[in-house]
């Protein structure tokens, strides 16, 4: 039995991972009243939260060990065990997903009226997969986790959906299934070449030959690349968002596709490190479709929830990029740009969730002068636009300016076809290009005179709005004033992780090969 | 050194004034949102004022409060540098604001968003003492994007007009250009020295510079340290207004004129002449960079003027001068006389700030009605916003001894002393032409506006009257500045002294000796009081005023005359170059027919259409449709059976195995 680093001494993943299906069991079998199933779900989220509070209040950033580590043999007969534990990487995506779940429910809470039960217990199940896919340190773990969140993903989407909610799920279900099959693939390639385990950290330090780390590279890439997603696998995202409900949109946008940028982190710059250096030229031109294409495609939208979905695919854009850079800064950048875009993009959606509860359509020219009758409605969705286009004081811009100072510093690294300053030139291109979306859209719905009669009667927000508004108002200025707490907490990790994606694993390769080929002639 | 609190006061009141009213604007009655605001800058002015009599004497402070951003060697401190240069900002900011502040009260009385208006005013302060206060480029830059939100903010204003909203896009947008530039300059700033500190880098540009570094791009080659100056000078041509990021500013009157005077005239706007000021240590090491701040300042300087010539909305007049003035104090960077172009940044703040406030006086009093050619004869309803709007006139025309008349004169002793080529040549005919351009649309201007003939409609007429005194008192205010502000630079503050010691700006700005135009203009004897008698601006000044006053005071039917004998240039400059049709079919509708076909032919047509519904997957989704039945149920049991399928194939290849 190995040693396992747990200051705290009680099995508290495990606990922040089931506590939502406990009170999901526990909702199931003895809650039957509306208003009562609302209020327990919240307060079983808001448990989780604060229990996951005390993962970063215990949580030590001067070492990128694995913390509040957990070990129990699952399927002996494969040597695949239950194993959990975070670090820096890891931890602050827990943090959001409890967050975000908790201003989910509350979100939801007049909002859908069918089902309620089914829905709060769906939320409550996805979030148990979420927080098990950031805390699994065994790949099949990990894969189920990541397996088993589509479910209420799915039904969130095609029960409580849109209009073309089947054609949504069933997109979305394809495309991900196809991504999910080739990691499955190589998760099992892994576990023959490296002496059957699954165990995540044995896998970073198994030393596969190029060949390998290509196929289990590219295996790794269509999983996470829809994920993202990352163009051209990116269609189903906004179909996806726009039939999914509010709260549904949330998620989606702020947790689910940071699935896809930190499996990049967890699996592919790790145990593939020469591939992840060979395919960089491959992300980069990726990335800056991302940013361009996308941001012109998203800036044509008349869809309100389809441009800030195509406005995630270019954020993202930026993540993927600043993730392949192995600098300091600008995967510190991506990271922190996850969980800014958690926040920023989620509230986005929220705003539009709660113009939609008013006037149930998403089309912008449906709108107009919405602030003559919604001015606190204006001033925070004009914060929040703000943000999206990441102005300084929001959380945005520290994530956007450290990816694009790591990539303008990364050619001190490595030579690539064409100087690295050039790529992040090329990507602050989005300065522009956010700006020119972001603010067409509020301009089209929030100002204006007011003309339409439906939206004269749209009254202000609620204090229940309100409400969930205001935790992401102070993170968002908090984070983008103050980042260094999370900073601190990303630092010691990124370092460990950018010395293992910049230390080949050839050598090594090659030295195992030979002693095998040793033992093979022994043998013989 | 300088006492950190009373330092931190300045920016810090504004700050707070302008959370309490935006916050709880909607709770507190007019009177007490504007006291709470205008308190505060005054407040802060008076500290300003303060704190630069102190610096006249020698102090400066320099110092980090926090630290905003950190991983390794990317440092992003607050901290604050005041010297020479920061301490006339701070003043020239915190006086012009506590003049709106008191101005606005009486302009916008009554408005619904009364409140709403000082929130974002104060704020506004509050940023761009930021700006000018910070020690780093990356305060800078906070200020920076932070003026040109509350920019946007007070375009839009008023919202319900369509035109006001596109104003404060398209001023937004072509800012984020700006801030593009301004952006890359930064992190190649932060590339080349590895930290963002004013002195820091300043101290390392000279290594730079002998190292000679290069970069490439395709076959185009630059040294490091022009990179680094053509970025940032992208961010200043976007905050200034400066050919071809102009187009903003002049749309930015759809704002409130209290707004066009403190924000679009007198500071924001020259944001971007103080950072080349504050950047002369590197500016100064790139004949490339300086080479291109003269040039497009000298383009916008003449360009803007032309315009002005024919607008005929009392705003737009003042506006297009805005951007021309700019591009003289750029022209000033441009020849290293840096000094100078802060000078004249200083008085160009008091005496526009003045034109904009009584335009808006006169503005107020014909009810909204901006164009010049509905008024005419306001003389006799207006006594002072007359008497301070032709000080305004007469300080904007460069006549001595009111302050435009200082600081544009040496802006030209600059250009004509400095041996640049045909650079220097074009230049000095550009600031020369220009010269007698502002003269003429300025008093054309003014006397369309306050003699002539009375145009003004019959309804309008019961109104006519001179404003309350809340609004003439912030006008003569600025009419004391515009008169003394001139001559107080050059005979108190000694600016245009070579000797640095003797100089106030002393050491805040760095020139190389061989650059120093003031010393040649001191070689030339420029000091002698009767020197303007034998310099042709002064000639060229007084005779764009004769021809105003012949053409629109005596012979009243020549201007129609005129613009019918040249009416293709009088419509090319009616027009504006045509600047916006021409980014209209240029850039957006481009931009948007890309985009459109982008989503309906790369994300519809091939992605979708072509491999999704296509291929195999096409297949499926077929027999999804066919079987109608296909409802949430079905998701359910395939997401089931996906699982369940998983552990199978698991288990199978496992065993396999």
């Amino acid at each position: 039995m190995m040693e396992l680093n747990n200051v705290l001494g009680f099995p508290i993943l495990t606990w922040s991972i089931f506590l939502p299906t406990l009170g999901a069991l526990f909702i199931w079998l003895f809650i039957r009243n509306e208003s009562a199933v609302r209020w327990a779900t919240l307060g079983v989220t808001v448990v989780t939260f604060l229990l996951t509070l005390l993962l970063w209040k215990y949580f030590d950033n001067s070492t990128a060990h694995m913390q509040f580590e957990e070990f129990h043999p699952w399927i002996e007969a494969f040597n695949v065990n239950y194993r959990l534990g975070i670090d820096g990487i890891s931890m602050p995506f827990i943090l959001l997903t409890s967050l975000l779940t908790v201003i989910c429910i509350v979100s939801a809470w007049d909002c859908i009226k069918t089902r309620v039960k089914e829905y709060m217990l769906a939320f409550l199940i996805l979030e148990t997969t979420l927080i098990g896919v950031f805390a699994s340190l065994d790949a099949i773990l990990f894969y189920f986790f990541w397996e088993a969140m589509l479910i209420p993903m799915f039904l969130i989407i095609g029960v409580w959906g849109g209009k073309n909610r089947v054609y949504a799920t069933i997109k979305f279900f394809l495309y991900t299934l196809g991504g999910s099959v080739l990691m499955l693939v190589a998760l099992l390639a892994m576990y023959f070449k490296a002496g059957h385990t699954f165990d995540i950290q044995a896998l970073m330090a198994y030393p596969f030959d190029f060949d390998w780390q290509f196929w289990i590279w590219i295996g790794f890439f269509v999983a996470f690349a829809v994920k993202v997603p990352m163009w051209p696998v990116h269609t189903w995202l906004p179909d996806a968002h726009t039939e999914a409900p509010t709260a549904g949109s949330v998620i989606l946008a702020g947790i689910l596709l940071k699935m896809g940028a930190y499996g990049f982190l967890r699996f592919s710059l790790p145990i593939c490190p020469d591939a992840s250096q060979y395919f960089v030229p491959f992300i980069v031109v990726l990335s800056l479709v991302a940013v361009v294409y996308i941001s012109l495609v998203a800036m044509m939208q008349t869809d309100m929830k389809r441009l800030i979905a195509y406005s995630s695919i270019a954020h993202m854009g930026f993540v993927t990029l600043g993730t392949f850079m192995f600098t300091q800064q600008a995967l510190e950048g991506a990271i922190f740009g996850m969980i800014s875009h958690g926040f920023v993009a989620a509230a986005l959606f929220l705003c539009v969730g709660v113009l939609y509860d008013r006037m149930h359509t998403r089309e912008i020219g449906d709108y107009g002068g919405v602030a003559n009758v919604m001015p606190v409605f204006a001033a925070v969705m004009l914060l929040f636009c703000m943000a999206n286009v990441a102005l300084p004081g929001a959380s945005a811009f520290v994530a956007e300016i450290m990816v694009l100072a790591g990539t303008f510093s990364a050619d001190q690294l490595y030579e690539m076809v064409i100087s690295s300053k050039w790529v992040a030139v090329m990507a602050a291109i989005s300065v522009v290009l956010s700006a020119c979306y972001t603010l067409w859209m509020y301009k089209r719905v929030v100002m204006g005179d007011l003309v339409k009669d439906k939206v004269k009667a749209m009254p202000d927000m609620s204090m229940r709005e309100l409400g969930f508004f205001a935790p992401l108002i102070v993170l968002v200025l908090w984070l983008g004033l103050y980042p260094l707490p999370v900073l601190d907490v990303i630092h010691v990790s990124v370092t460990h992780l950018i010395e293992q994606a910049t230390t080949t694993k050839l050598h090594a390769a090659q030295a195992l090969a030979q002693a095998e080929m040793l033992q093979h002639a022994v043998i013989h | 050194m300088l006492n950190t609190t009373e330092l931190l006061a300045i920016p810090a009141l504004p700050l707070i004034a302008s959370l309490i009213v935006g916050l709880f604007g909607w709770a507190l009655k007019e009177k007490l949102s504007h006291s709470i605001t205008t308190g505060s800058v005054i407040i802060s002015a008076l500290l300003s004022v303060h704190i630069f009599i102190q610096v006249l004497g020698g102090a400066s402070f320099y110092g980090n409060f926090w630290t905003w951003m950190l991983s390794d060697t990317f440092v992003v401190p607050v901290g604050m540098m005041i010297d020479q240069l920061t301490a006339i900002m701070m003043i020239t900011v915190t006086i012009v604001s506590a003049c709106v502040h008191i101005y606005t009260i009486g302009y916008m009385h009554g408005d619904p968003g009364y409140s709403r208006f000082f929130a974002y005013i104060s704020g506004f302060t509050f940023s761009m003492l930021v700006l000018v206060m910070g020690n780093n480029f990356f305060t800078l830059f906070f200020g920076w994007e932070a003026v040109g939100l509350v920019s946007y903010l007070l375009i839009g204003f008023w919202f319900k007009r369509e035109s006001a909203n596109f104003a404060a896009l398209k001023a937004f947008i072509v800012n984020r250009i700006g801030d593009f530039g301004f952006m890359v300059g930064i992190l190649a700033i932060w590339y080349y020295f590895g930290t963002f500190d004013y002195r820091e880098v300043f101290d390392q540009v000279p290594a730079l510079v002998a190292q000679g570094e290069t970069l490439h791009f395709l076959s185009w080659e630059m040294s490091a340290i022009t990179f680094i100056c053509l970025a940032l000078f992208v961010g200043a041509m976007g905050k200034s207004g400066q050919v071809p990021l102009h187009v903003w500013l002049p749309d930015s009157m759809e704002g409130p004129t209290p707004i066009s005077a403190l924000i679009h005239a007198a500071t924001m706007v020259t944001a971007g002449v103080f950072m080349v000021a504050r950047c002369s240590p590197m500016f100064e090491y790139s004949e490339t960079a300086l080479a291109a701040v003269i040039i497009v300042g000298a383009v916008t300087a003449w360009m803007c003027a032309t315009i002005g010539l024919v607008q005929n909305d009392i705003k737009r007049v003042i506006a297009y001068s805005t951007c021309s003035q700019l591009g003289y104090m750029f022209v000033a960077c441009g020849v290293s006389a840096y000094s100078v172009g802060i000078f004249h940044l200083m008085t160009h703040a008091y005496f526009k700030a003045l034109l904009f406030l009584a335009a808006g006086s006169v503005i107020h009093a014909v009810l909204a009605e901006q164009d010049i050619r509905k008024m005419g004869q306001l003389k006799k309803y207006m006594p002072i916003t007359y008497i301070t709007m032709l000080i305004a006139a007469l300080a904007l025309s460069g006549v001595p001894p009111f302050a435009g008349f200082w600081s544009k004169d040496l802006i030209i002793e600059a250009v004509a002393v400095r041996e640049l080529g045909w650079i220097g040549d074009f230049a000095y005919f550009a600031v020369l032409s220009g010269v007698f351009m502002t003269a003429f649309y300025t008093f054309r201007m003014f006397f369309l506006t306050f003699h002539n003939s009375d145009r003004v409609p019959a309804k309008v007429k019961p109104h006519l009257h001179e404003s309350p005194k809340v609004i003439t008192i912030p006008l003569v205010l600025l009419a004391i500045g515009a008169l003394f502000s001139g001559a107080w630079g050059v005979l108190g503050l000694d600016i245009a002294n070579p000797n640095a010691a003797q100089n106030f700006f002393c050491s805040s700005m760095f020139v190389l000796p061989e650059h120093n135009p003031l010393i040649l203009i001191a070689e030339e004897g420029h000091h002698a009081w009767y020197h303007f008698l034998f310099s042709a601006p002064f000639w060229l000044s007084l005779s764009g005023i004769g021809l105003a006053y012949a053409m629109y005071l005596r012979e009243t039917d020549m201007p129609a005359k005129l613009a019918a004998a040249v009416k293709p240039v009088y419509t090319f400059l009616l027009n504006k170059w045509y600047w916006d049709e021409l980014y209209a079919k240029t850039l957006m509708r481009p931009a948007q027919i890309l985009g459109r076909w982008l989503w309906q032919q790369g994300d519809l047509a091939m992605i979708d259409k072509g491999m999704i519904h296509g291929g195999v997957v096409g297949s499926v989704l077929a027999g999804m449709q066919r079987m109608r039945a296909a409802q949430t149920g079905y998701v359910y049991h395939y997401a089931f059976a996906m699982i369940i399928g998983v552990f199978a194939a698991l288990t199978y290849l496992v065993l396999k195995g």
